[in-house]
């Protein structure tokens, strides 16, 4: 595991006059940011579900949003590549790569092709493992055997998943076990060559080995990957992320380097989260 | 704009693909509503052309009970075209049959849900899928060659009449009542048998006090279905009911139904005639008649929302 | 009468009612099936209907209600299967979708001889199509639609959102992702809907007698050019079925042995139906089974 940190904040971190809030200056100066989101607010009809979203993500790091049930970091998360498109209302802008991709101008179904999203249920497609993979790449109009070939390979091996699979590729991905079914999708999503890898609680649906398989894929793919998880697991926040934002009430509390976050949280809220008090 | 602007701004081809698809899908839905007006329009314009077009009065037409349409009384100098009988026809079989039928598909609802759940199933449910399969003519036929016959040992007379009627739409309507019955007591909540049982009911208590009336509204929903098949239901009926258009005397005299009129006339009449137009009159009083079923319910529906 | 009898007494009438039910279903079926079969040999299956005289079959008319079906099944399939798609995938809660569903539930409501005289009215009458197997198809499709539709828009539903969240996060339009996932997860109870309705379609005769006609004149087997008259491809040819026929003979038929061929055709109609009742289900299993294993 990459940096193990004792999970046990001590109250007396929090000063009298802690902030309410805390976010990390991610200046574009000192990182290369690959997704910002400026003023961000969400409404399921009219009900404002999440507010205040202002929070830039690093590139090729993993960055962990963290907090209880209805906290809106998932609403937050599928806000990003506008999965909420037709669900809710999504107000304020969405920077990639210099472009505001919150806006009806934006292609959504290029855009993620750039922005990928792996989901808390693993949800093979019924098709061949081989085809879940190549199914969205001959959409596009990628035909070549052998290009096709070699892109399964290479997306199943980052996924780890290759060497369980390699002598069934024509296999039905509905055979497969839960946390391979996880994996498959991961590699499914790499396919595209995506820039970034959004996952909403990608192995609270596992059992603990599986989980610890996706972590480390995870972990692999951080060199190639923007990648930003939803978990409602502190340990695996703790354990992969290099960023954490803690979400509560549909507002961000706290955004930081997740060596602080877990160690010396700057507001009160976030310590209370983290040790245990409430979520 | 650099390179990856555009990407994202350009239409890419899922977006076409998408506005094709959704394009095509919506036609095809479109299409169906046309139909269904379509099919009110033009029924509606040659039925009210009875009125508008040929002069008869609509008093006449709904409580003259006598039917010749191409024989005029020598006295009013218009022609007999008084409907009441099959008006009074057709809604004496529907009702005839769906109180025939109501007491069997609750009974063998309630034994497929409540009495032998796994075995009633078992067994009821094929029979009632293949009840709902027969097709109407074999109805007719089985009630030209079996009820018409004992109905005629037993009582006398042709044996054609609204009581053969009743029986062959009795069948016919059954399933329809019956699978619709199931799927409301299924949905009464399991906790009001637990808490029936609870306080000492016996299972037919539960049956009449609770479940049955937590179901109400859906059973009556059922009836109506079943009355709307029944009303719309053309040759089976039309195949024992002795097609006189007289006002029914008894049960076993020989009458019509608006269904059964229709499909002996309209062959034999000519486009624009009043001879022709009356039977137009006729479907239209069909078609107004499932809207009214539709209605009555959507009102049943709304009432048990409310409660 | 205290409660305990009553609730013995009730559980009786229960068991009553229901052996009454079965034991109807099982009369009906052995009559039909005890007076038809015995009439039932292949010249009676393949041989024309004879209007004056005994010997007659069921040949032509049981041809023209398999090919009525096919032509029904290839109009309405399609609008059906689009419709669907458009009901469960596009359509958002508003007075347009409450509209639409009104009109499929109020279609689906009326006396299929009304749509039949629809039928008539529009393409035997004012297109010209006159009796034919096109103007029957078309009727038969008006009567189909609805319930298709909403056993396809059934089967869509079944599918689990997941699977449409894993293609648009693919960047798949909605369209692709239907098409190309939900579609095929949905084939199988897809198919038993077809099936079944394919059944309903194929007893169906009040919507017919004014559309494809009572009358069934010689075909020439050896013929399959569409455009001749005397084709069994014909689509312009006035086509009576198997249903009509059973119909026509016992409301009009003067033939010496009416009720023999009416309960060999009877019987070789419910046989029919029942096979498609039947295989609907199998049918449905048997491609769910595949499309899950391995």
């Amino acid at each position: 595991m990459a940096n193990t940190i004792d999970l046990k904040p001590v109250s007396e971190f929090i000063s009298e006059d802690a902030p309410a809030r805390y976010v990390y200056d991610m200046s574009p100066e000192k990182h290369e940011i690959a997704l910002s989101t400026h003023d961000l607010q969400v409404y399921y009809g009219d009900n404002l579900a999440l507010s205040e979203g202002d929070l830039a993500f690093e590139r090729y790091k993993i960055t962990s949003l963290i907090g209880a049930s209805g906290s809106g970091k998932s609403t937050f998360l599928r806000s990003l590549n506008r999965m909420n498109d037709g669900v809710a209302t999504v107000k304020g802008n969405i920077t990639y790569r210099g472009v505001d991709i919150n806006t009806k101008a934006i292609d959504v179904y290029e855009m993620r092709r750039h922005i990928g999203m792996v989901f808390q249920r693993p949800n093979p497609f019924a098709k061949s493992i081989y085809n879940n993979i190549t199914f969205a790449l001959t959409q596009r109009g990628v035909t070549d055997k052998q290009e096709l070939d070699e892109i399964v390979e290479t997306s199943l091996r980052q996924a780890a998943l290759w060497d369980e699979v390699k002598d069934e590729l024509n296999k039905s991905a509905l055979a497969l076990s839960g946390g391979q079914a996880q994996r498959l999708v991961i590699a499914r999503a790499l396919a595209l060559k995506p820039d970034i890898l959004l996952l909403d609680e990608p192995s609270s649906a596992l059992d603990p080995i599986s989980s610890a398989q996706v972590e480390d894929t995870l972990l692999e793919l951080k060199n190639q990957y923007t990648i930003i998880i939803v978990t409602h697991n502190m340990q695996q926040a703790a354990r992969i992320s290099d960023y954490t934002a803690f979400f509560h009430m549909g507002k961000v509390i706290e955004y930081d380097l997740t060596r602080k976050i877990f160690t010396r949280p700057k507001v009160a809220l976030t310590n209370d989260y983290i040790s245990g008090n409430f979520g | 704009m650099d390179n990856i602007t555009q990407k994202l701004m350009q239409k890419s081809e899922s977006t076409k693909k998408d506005a094709m698809g959704r394009a095509i899908s919506l036609s095809a839905l479109a299409l169906i509503v046309i139909v269904v007006i379509s099919i009110f329009a033009f029924v509606m314009s040659r039925g009210l052309a009875t009125f508008f077009h040929d002069g008869v009065s609509v008093k006449d037409f709904l409580f003259g009970t006598t039917w010749n349409p191409s024989v005029v009384d020598p006295h009013t100098k218009q022609p007999y075209i008084g409907a009441l009988p099959m008006i009074v026809g057709s809604f004496l079989v529907t009702f005839l049959a769906a109180i025939v039928a109501t007491p069997f598909a609750i009974g063998t609802s309630l034994f497929m849900t409540e009495i032998a759940q796994k075995r009633g199933t078992k067994i009821m449910q094929p029979v009632i899928e293949l009840l709902v399969g027969i097709p109407s003519v074999v109805y007719g036929f089985i009630g030209l060659t079996v009820v018409v016959p004992f109905i005629r040992s037993v009582f006398g007379g042709s044996g054609f009449g609204i009581l053969s009627g009743t029986i062959v739409l009795f069948v016919m309507i059954l399933p329809t009542i019956t699978s619709m019955t199931v799927d409301t007591l299924k949905s009464v909540p399991r906790h009001y048998r637990e808490s029936a049982l609870a306080i000492g009911a016996t299972r037919w208590q539960m049956i009449y006090k609770v479940i049955l009336r937590a179901a109400t509204p859906g059973i009556l929903t059922a009836i109506v279905f079943g009355m709307a098949r029944a009303f719309g239901e053309a040759l089976a009926v039309q195949m024992v009911i002795g097609n006189a258009a007289l006002m029914p005397q008894n049960l076993i005299s020989p009458s019509s139904t608006l269904t059964s009129v229709l499909t002996m006339g309209i062959g034999n009449t000519v486009m624009g005639s009043l001879q022709n137009d009356v039977l137009w009159t006729l479907a239209m009083i069909l078609l107004l008649m499932s809207l009214v079923f539709n209605l009555i319910v959507r009102a049943i529906g709304r009432r048990g929302e409310l409660k | 009468m205290n409660a305990k009898t009553a609730d013995k007494l009730a559980t009786g009438i229960i068991y009553t009612i229901s052996g009454i039910v079965a034991l109807i279903l099982v009369a009906m079926l052995s009559f039909i099936l005890v007076r038809g079969v015995p009439h039932l040999s292949w010249h009676f299956l393949t041989s024309p209907a004879k209007a004056f005289e005994a010997g007659g079959g069921i040949g032509i008319q049981l041809f023209n209600s398999f090919y009525l079906l096919l032509l029904t099944m290839l109009i309405s399939f399609p609008i059906a299967l689009a419709a669907a798609i458009y009901l469960n995938e596009y359509a958002r809660k508003g007075r347009f979708t409450t509209i639409v569903r009104t009109a499929i539930e109020i279609l689906s409501s009326l006396p299929s001889v009304v749509v039949g005289l629809f039928g008539f009215l529009l393409f035997v009458v004012k297109f010209h199509f006159g009796f034919s197997i096109l103007s029957g198809a078309i009727a038969l499709t008006f009567f189909n639609l609805p319930l298709l539709t909403r056993s396809i828009e059934t089967s869509l539903a079944q599918i689990p959102n997941l699977q449409r969240e894993a293609g648009s996060a693919l960047g798949l339009s909605r369209w692709e992702t239907v098409i190309h996932v939900i579609l095929p997860a949905a084939v199988p109870s897809i198919v038993t809907g077809v099936v079944l309705s394919a059944g309903r379609v194929f007893g169906e005769a009040a919507a017919l007698i004014y559309t494809a006609g009572q009358s069934a004149p010689a075909l020439n087997f050896g013929d399959w050019n569409p455009f001749n008259i005397s084709s069994p491809l014909n689509p312009m040819r006035p086509a009576e079925t198997l249903a009509v026929h059973i119909w026509k003979i016992n409301s009009e038929g003067i033939m010496p042995d009416v009720s023999a061929v009416s309960a060999g055709a009877s019987a070789v109609l419910i046989i029919v139906v029942l096979l498609f009742n039947v295989s609907a289900r199998k049918l449905g299993a048997m491609l769910h089974k595949k499309l899950t294993s391995a």
